[in-house]
């Protein structure tokens, strides 16, 4: 008979492993049960060839909560993450663009391009770090719930009220226009150069399906925006080992408070009995119970294959149908012999320490996603890469490198069915490759070995739900207190004592760690455990 | 990654201190000895050379470049004589000041402007409809400061220009060995001195004529540590320590209007439309809420408190540009404002600061506390409202040969 815990935990994701942190340091008797052999989801790393360890999904940080490194002392276990310097764009006349840490050299850099641009750009900044306030209001906190008129929950939107209201008419117009504009709009307001605003746009689509001129798109945008703003964290960073280096920093600290972690613990389903969340099923038939159950797959998983379509009201299961997954990115990663060298600006200077976009116009990115529309993938995709081994040499043997691609748009649903994707996958991986090479001629000669993760892979491999990086779209109607859905939105669930931790609960996704602290809040402060 | 500036050869291989910051993003020596006051004293009693070439310049042109100016800047620019010089500063329109900087009429339709900021981007939104040219040449055109008793002197040996009658604030165009440059009587020293603007391709030639002519009247080269005493002790303005470009500041509070930094006697209210005209004629009915005023630290009272410590007073000889609060008694429990730069006053052997008070205090004589942090302690010692330019010498703005003219 197994024993029972205060909390079972289901996918040891950075988020759930947060959430276990949480728990057991007040306390509670945790469980974390992770399908996987590594633990970290879409955080992980991985030796997938020898003497080179690739950060295999999410390659960079800057959300990541300060709060939580400090409350879990994750920097005794080993959290390290070293900030970028640089966004690099080359482009296929032989020019190039960099933006520095360092104001004045952006400013000539951009005055190449538009002089204008290069002067507005800081007052462009100082925008983004009002609006950067807001994030610490509707990130750090769970969403209000407008329909309750509870004090605190009153209280919660009356401090997201605030917020909103000491930005002042000017900026509250604008927060409007954030939220309603596309990304590409909204730096129309601003800027004249496409150069500069291409690379800009495309934090606008990061994980969603959607283009740079899609409404909507400035808001992840500035979702974007908030690490790079937030007091503590001023922009992207590289994990120490590999975005995984933050997970086993969790998971590290969460079993310093005495939380259980297993691997390799696939789980069939939540065990359900008189309508409670009892404990969970394993794959190899275990069931353990707990008095709690809590969810780190996305929405989709959680409601319909660990709870089941039997146990969901009709309008729970017309909502989380209806959430929109559709994956539109995958991923390439590259083991190198030599440090991959830029034609438009050779040698390995700080200009590639940073990241790098293939983003060279908009209508270039608007081509890409007009393929993704028709159920192809982009023959010249966006592509972010990283190339971390310049700034962390352990993850690759003396003098070899990695070159990391984050690739959109690949959409899940391919023309012929998702399914198919397989049949597709080298040529994707063909695809990513020739379209860095034409900036990096030596690329071809100095690949050692190629991995490549299309949506298809990413569901697969990683359990997420049609491949979508943030456990949802970070789409307006999937955020706040409609994350990820509008009847259940607070780490609770339809089913009473099974909660949810993961991305596709407020504030949504990349590596934060918020939904497994404000799931583990949440739980604490209403006594659920 | 700052860049060069065309006198860097030169620079580089004098700036023994290593001592070098960053300005406007070029290499700037802030120091070339490892102490900075041999080039304080040159600037007061010789001459020092200061290479100000990260200064923003322009040059506009055109039949409309007076009233195209008139239209940004708090002057009237149509006023301003050809071979004249204004001082500057320009507004929001919230009346909020962007930027300081000079207005130079180098003939009845072209100027020459500098800046701090960068401020194409601004000035060319004001463009429209004027017949004019704003062109940027900041990386084309390098800038030498010579300033100090015996800057005339020297530069009258490597140019024709007439200088024993070029008055304070004048330029004029003048010839040195086989190329041409602007010299203005201007600089942020408060004393007499000179701007030169030359082409790039001659500035080496320029640095190396000016070193040479000096050698004889103590010329050394001068960094911006020295520079900034100067200033503070001629009650001259720096923006990002005494103030914040309205457009960047993030808080309305960091914004200033051009009355609020004492820079009222610049404005021309009424006029053609200019921008910012409408919240500076209100502000001026209405009143203004701060001014800049020179504080005139008590010393006596300063030493006491270093007694009672067992030590002598011990004040740095740089110039302090952090914010520090001022109360009006010295129970603290009203603070008026705070000094948001101050030195020690070699030459006046004075303690002073510039502050940001409450415009009810401002009156000259007034006695306010400043916080003074004595061995790890705070107390507050007295501060005498006084004129913000401490010292002002009759030959900053006389002529050999007639009276001292402003
Ligand atoms: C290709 C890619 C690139 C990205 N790039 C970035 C980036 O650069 N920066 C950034 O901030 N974010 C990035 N993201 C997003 C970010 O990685 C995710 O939002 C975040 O890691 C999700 O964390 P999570 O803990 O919520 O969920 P997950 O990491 O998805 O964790 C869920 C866990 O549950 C496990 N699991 C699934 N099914 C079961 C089961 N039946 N039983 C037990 N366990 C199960 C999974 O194996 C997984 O470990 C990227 C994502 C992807 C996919």
């Amino acid at each position: 008979m197994s024993k029972k815990y205060d909390a079972i935990i289901i996918g040891g994701g950075h988020n759930g492993l947060v959430c276990a942190a949480y728990l057991a340091k007040a306390g509670r008797k945790v469980l974390v049960l992770e399908r996987r052999h590594v633990l970290g989801g879409a955080a992980v790393s991985e030796e997938m060839y020898p003497g080179f360890t690739f950060s295999v999904a999410s390659y960079v940080v800057s959300l990541f909560r300060p709060h939580i490194i400090r409350d879990l002392e994750l920097a005794k276990h080993g959290y390290e993450v070293i900030p970028m310097d640089c966004s690099f764009l080359p482009l296929p006349n032989g020019d190039s663009l960099a933006r520095w840490s360092d104001p004045q050299r952006s400013r000539r850099e951009i005055a190449r391009f538009s002089r204008k641009d290069s002067e507005i750009y800081p007052e462009f900044g100082k925008v983004m770090t009002h609006m950067g306030k807001l994030a610490k209001a509707v990130i750090d906190y769970p969403a209000p719930d407008i329909t309750s008129i509870k004090p605190k929950e009153l209280s919660n939107l009356l401090r997201l009220g605030r917020t909103f209201k000491d930005l002042g008419p000017d900026l509250l117009h604008l927060n409007t226009k954030l939220v309603t504009m596309s990304a590409l709009d909204f730096l129309d307001l601003w800027f004249e150069s496409e150069t500069l605003k291409a690379p800009m746009a495309v934090s606008g689509i990061i994980g969603t399906f959607q283009g740079v001129r899609s409404p909507g798109t400035a808001y992840v945008l500035l979702h974007h925006y908030m690490g790079q703003l937030d007091g503590a964290f001023r922009s992207w960073g590289f994990s120490k080992g590999g975005t995984g280096g933050i997970s086993m920093a969790c998971a590290r600290a969460a079993e310093s408070f005495g939380a259980e972690i297993r691997t390799e613990a696939p789980v069939q389903q939540v065990l359900i009995k008189k309508g409670n969340a009892e404990g969970v099923v394993l794959e190899n038939g275990d069931e353990i119970i707990a008095k709690t159950v809590i969810s780190n797959l996305d929405p989709n998983r959680t409601y319909l294959k660990m709870v089941g379509e039997k146990y969901l009201e009709d309008d729970v299961l017309k909502e989380i149908k209806r959430f929109k997954l559709r994956g539109s990115s995958g991923k390439v990663n590259l083991a190198l012999d030599r440090v991959p060298e830029f034609s438009c600006r050779p040698g390995d200077g700080d200009h590639i320490r940073g990241d790098i976009a293939i983003a060279p116009s908009i209508d270039y990115l608007e081509k890409a996603f007009d393929q993704a529309k028709y159920g192809e993938f982009s023959t010249r995709p966006y592509i972010n890469a990283v190339i971390p081994t310049l700034t962390d040499p352990s993850l690759a043997p003396p003098g070899k490198h990695i070159l990391s691609c984050f690739v959109q748009y690949a959409p899940y649903n391919i023309k012929e069915g998702a399914e198919n994707w397989p049949k597709y996958r080298e040529a994707f991986g063909d695809t990513v490759v020739d379209t860095m090479a034409e900036y990096i001629p030596g690329l071809k000669d100095s690949i050692l070995y190629r991995q490549v993760l299309t949506p298809w892979d990413l569901e697969q491999k990683m359990g997420l739900t049609e491949g979508n990086i943030f456990h949802g779209e970070l789409s307006l109607e999937q955020l706040l207190f409609q994350r990820p859905i509008a009847s259940y939105a607070k780490y609770k669930t339809s089913i009473p004592k099974l909660w949810m931790c993961g991305s596709g609960t407020h504030p949504g996704g990349g590596i934060m760690g918020a939904g497994g602290e404000l799931c583990a809040r949440s739980m604490l402060t209403s006594r659920s455990i | 990654m700052p860049i060069k500036s065309p006198f860097f050869a030169r620079t580089s291989a004098l700036c023994n201190s290593m001592n070098w910051k960053e300005w406007a993003g070029y290499y700037a020596v802030s120091s070339y000895g490892t102490l900075h006051d041999p080039e304080y004293f040159a600037f007061r009693y010789s001459a020092g050379l200061l290479d100000i070439t990260p200064l923003f310049k322009y040059r506009v042109k055109g039949p409309d470049a007076a009233a195209f100016l008139s239209r940004i800047m708090v002057k009237n620019i149509h006023k301003l004589g050809v071979g004249r010089v204004s001082y500057c500063c320009w507004c929001t329109d919230a009346g909020k000041v962007i930027d300081d900087g000079t207005v130079m009429r180098r003939a009845e339709n072209e100027f020459f402007v500098t800046s701090a900021d960068p401020g194409y981007s601004w000035f060319s939104r004001f463009l429209r409809g004027y017949d004019v040219v704003l062109e940027e040449i900041s990386e084309e055109v390098a800038g030498l400061a010579l300033q100090g008793p015996t800057s005339r002197d020297i530069l009258k040996q490597i140019c024709d220009a007439d200088l024993n009658n070029l008055k304070f604030f004048s330029t004029v165009k003048a010839r040195a060995d086989g190329f041409e440059i602007y010299v203005s009587r201007t600089g942020y020293t408060g004393d007499l001195g000179y701007e030169i603007w030359v082409e790039n391709e001659h500035a080496i030639t320029l640095w190396d004529a000016i070193m040479s002519a000096g050698k004889n009247y103590d010329i050394r080269p001068a960094g911006l540590d020295a520079l900034d005493v100067t200033r503070v002790e001629a009650g001259l303005i720096l923006k990002d320590v005494d103030y914040f470009n309205a457009l960047y500041a993030l808080i309305d509070d960091r914004m200033s209007s051009p009355y609020e930094l004492s820079l009222g006697w610049t404005v021309n209210l009424d006029r053609d439309p200019f921008n910012g005209q409408a919240s500076l004629k209100a502000e001026k009915e209405n009143g203004s809420k701060w001014a800049i005023v020179g504080l005139d630290i008590d010393w006596p009272q300063l030493e006491s408190l270093y007694a009672k410590h067992g030590l002598p007073p011990e004040i740095g000889s740089h110039a302090w540009r952090s914010s520090v609060p001022v109360y009006i008694s010295a129970d603290k429990k009203y603070q008026t404002g705070y000094a948001t730069s101050g030195t020690w006053s070699p030459i006046l052997k004075k303690n002073i600061a510039l502050a940001t008070v409450e415009k009810k205090y401002e009156n000259i004589g007034n006695e306010l506390r400043i916080e003074m942090t004595v061995e790890h302690k705070r107390y507050t010692v007295p501060a005498i409202i006084s004129k913000p330019q401490f010292f002002n010498p009759e030959r900053k703005t006389s002529n050999p040969n007639s009276q001292s003219d402003e």
